[in-house]
């Protein structure tokens, strides 16, 4: 005889459809009124600097880039939900996040642009870099809640990916360390459907990846990602858990990539024109305004206000990085160690010679 | 004093360093109330508790990454690979993130680190026990790779391996984790990073080598004595960043260089190591660089293992052949040699 020994469940909510309707009522931290405009003004300022960094690639002006168009809500609710003491190990699509925790756009389009200072982050002195190599972060985030746990003390990481991400084992080892050692994580997947050409379907038969926590003895959560209100109160009861010691979380944000993988992507030749078209009427921002016009937060002056405040202070951060010159050639040499072992300070001496000689290696 | 071998130089050096500083922490699998599957970490977990000595599940990839995580966070993490068999699920960590970190963020971050890893052959293990990969590891940029072959510099460089404020992978020796014994000082002296180590001096030929093949170099070079060879050993210590001053200086004194490794020849330390001595010592060469290393092959399963491992009668003969050659040389006055061909090298072989 076989007897069921245990069951599951795997919960998915949202509040706001797509029509900026709310479906149930609104948990209590959403009385602060000053933060959802805040959340919406933020994401306005990503989607509009979202655009101008892809036009600055395309005049040659900034190196490839991965847009962020269509996540905003999941970036906005990331940063403005973390306290200042938290650690994000983010991934490379955490734009508003990152934006939110004090790295300056000018900061975003140095890293963008080619260059490390761009990861320097002077105002966030403990997040780690955006992460390109797939899913290692969430080692990182895992090792970081370690060093928390080892201190003492009630912080929390948060952990960001997509969900081609959750394929990997590293996204698998760190879930199942965070469940097995009880750390501080919350472990957000940007479900936006896409790894550049690759859709959900083929990285996994999971019917959700929020489910993916089950295996690894933690909580998992599905959300709708382009809801603000939602995403952000997964977010928010994720860090309140983690800070109180009781544990890691992961919550599957569901979105689309609305944008190209990066700028060297053209999404045309793998999905439809229909697919993108329905994916829009889904998207954040839109349903966020209505709801702020419904509730009378919000008008059109308010809007056009923004959007000017908005345009200034991306141009005055688009001239300061244009204004950067590059660092000397020998800035590579010069954080590769804390001190610059005596094996070295010769190839440094000759990257110098030859830099002045040939005027800068390859034209 | 007592007399310790080099795996309980080990455990002192991780004794002191978790005593020294509380930043100090130490992760890997088995390493907690097992005490290591080759005892370095013994009694680690009932002196510092479990916080500090962490058993982690069995995943490699995710010891480094969290090691990588702990250092960014100013922990100073030291984790075991049980083998370095096991240590290429971390190289992505140590190329893409540790031996990086300090850098893309413009010194904001770093990561003081070490990965610790038993290495080579010699001792009967199964198959993915017995393999030499050190010259993967010292390709990496940002990363230190160092070795030890005794009680004393394990003690010493684990130390300062473990102070000091970028990663370190310091590969252990297993094949003389107990095969010698020497007297060590649990003084908390630690010994120089990125610089080699004469074991021995000598007037007629540098014999470099690191790890457990310091055992049969030293031991050529008294069978090189007794023939009337006086030879200077150099133990590298550090494989990266590797200090060729002093093996420059050496070659300036004795005119040949032999190189012993335990790793296989193409592409390995010795290769790097021969092309530097071209570079910058042609001219204080009298005869032409001599490796004696492993095969270009698998690493035979142990029933085979010690044909593959240079022995010190191996690298005794082929250096006095080699000085026997280097002689030739001299007397024909830099006239070109006739160049080898199959026939001469079956016919020699």
């Amino acid at each position: 005889m076989h007897q069921n020994i245990l069951q599951f469940q795997v919960a998915s909510y949202r509040f706001l459809n797509e029509q900026g309707q709310l479906e149930q009522a609104l948990p209590e931290w959403t009385a602060d009124q000053e933060r959802i405009l805040a959340a919406y003004r933020t994401m306005v300022l990503i989607r509009n600097f979202d655009q101008k960094a892809i036009s600055l690639q395309r005049t040659g002006q900034l190196g490839t880039y991965p847009s962020v168009l269509g996540q905003e809500a999941i970036g906005t609710a990331i940063g403005q939900s973390m306290r200042k003491d938290d650690v994000l190990a983010p991934y490379y699509r955490d734009l508003a996040a990152q934006t939110l925790r004090g790295v300056s756009l000018k900061e975003t389009l140095l890293y963008w642009g080619g260059d490390e200072r761009g990861s320097a982050f002077e105002n966030c002195p403990e997040d780690l870099p955006n992460c390109v190599p797939i899913a290692t972060q969430l080692c990182h985030a895992a090792g970081v809640a370690t060093a928390f746990k080892v201190r003492g003390g009630k912080r929390a990481v948060v952990a960001s990916c997509g969900e081609g991400a959750t394929s990997k084992g590293d996204f698998l080892e760190s879930l199942n360390v965070a469940g097995s050692w009880q750390l501080p994580l919350v472990v957000v997947v940007n479900n936006n459907q896409w790894a550049i050409s690759t859709p959900r379907s083929v990285q996994t038969a999971s019917e959700s990846i929020a489910q993916k926590a089950i295996g690894a003895g933690i909580q998992g959560v599905q959300v709708d990602g382009n809801d603000y209100f939602a995403i952000s109160d997964a977010i928010i009861k994720a860090i309140a858990k983690a800070h109180a010691g009781k544990g890691a979380t992961l919550i599957e944000a569901l979105s689309y990539r609305l944008g190209d993988h990066t700028t060297a992507d053209d999404a045309s030749r793998y999905r439809t024109q229909a697919e993108l078209k329905k994916a829009w009427s889904r998207e954040p921002i839109q349903r966020l305004r209505q709801y702020l016009l419904d509730q009378g937060l919000w008008s059109e002056t308010l809007e056009q206000a923004l959007q000017a405040d908005t345009r200034k202070r991306i141009e005055q951060e688009v001239k300061a990085y244009l204004d950067t010159p590059p660092q000397p050639p020998e800035a590579m040499f010069d954080h590769l160690f804390e001190e610059l072992p005596e094996a070295l300070i010769q190839q440094r001496a000759e990257l110098i010679a030859n830099s002045m000689q040939t005027g800068g290696g390859l034209a | 004093m007592s007399k310790i071998t080099l795996i309980e130089a080990v455990n002192l050096a991780l004794h002191r360093a978790m005593r020294e500083d509380p930043n100090v922490v130490a992760l890997g699998e088995d390493i907690g109330t097992n005490g290591g599957v080759f005892r370095a970490t013994d009694k680690l977990r009932e002196r510092f508790g479990i916080k500090r000595v962490m058993d982690t599940p069995l995943a490699e990839t995710l010891i480094a990454g969290m090691t990588v995580g702990m250092a960014a966070q100013g922990l100073r993490p030291v984790a075991e690979i049980q083998f370095m068999g096991f240590i290429y699920a971390t190289f992505e960590q140590l190329v893409s993130h540790a031996s990086r970190m300090r850098n893309r963020t413009k010194g904001r971050l770093s990561c003081p680190m070490v990965l610790r890893a038993p290495y080579g052959g010699g001792i009967h293990a199964p198959e993915h026990h017995s393999e030499s990969m050190e010259a993967m590891l010292a390709h990496i940029p940002g990363l230190r790779v160092v070795i030890p072959s005794s009680p004393a510099r394990a003690y010493g460089l684990l130390l300062s391996a473990i102070r000091n404020p970028d990663p370190v992978v310091f590969l252990e020796p297993k094949r003389i984790y107990r095969a010698v014994a020497q007297e060590v000082a649990d003084d908390g002296q630690g010994l120089p990073l990125d610089t080699c180590f004469t074991l021995r001096e000598g007037k007629d030929i540098t014999l470099v080598s690191w790890g457990a093949m310091l055992q049969e170099t030293l031991q050529a070079a008294d069978g090189l004595a007794e023939a009337g060879v006086s030879a200077e050993v150099i133990d590298v210590g550090t494989l990266a960043p590797i200090d060729m001053f002093s093996i420059e200086a050496s070659v300036a004194k004795t005119g040949r260089c032999c190189i012993v490794q335990e790793a296989p020849r193409h592409v390995g330390v010795g290769a790097e190591i021969a092309a530097r001595l071209a570079e910058n010592s042609i001219f204080d060469l009298t005869a032409p660089v001599l490796r004696i290393c492993g095969y270009d092959t698998v690493m035979p399963y142990y029933r085979n293992e010690q044909h593959f491992l240079p022995s010190a009668a191996l690298i005794q003969q082929k250096v006095l052949a080699s000085l026997e050659q280097g002689s030739a040389w001299e007397d024909q006055q830099f006239e070109p040699a006739q160049p080898a061909t199959l026939a001469t090298v079956r016919k020699l072989a």
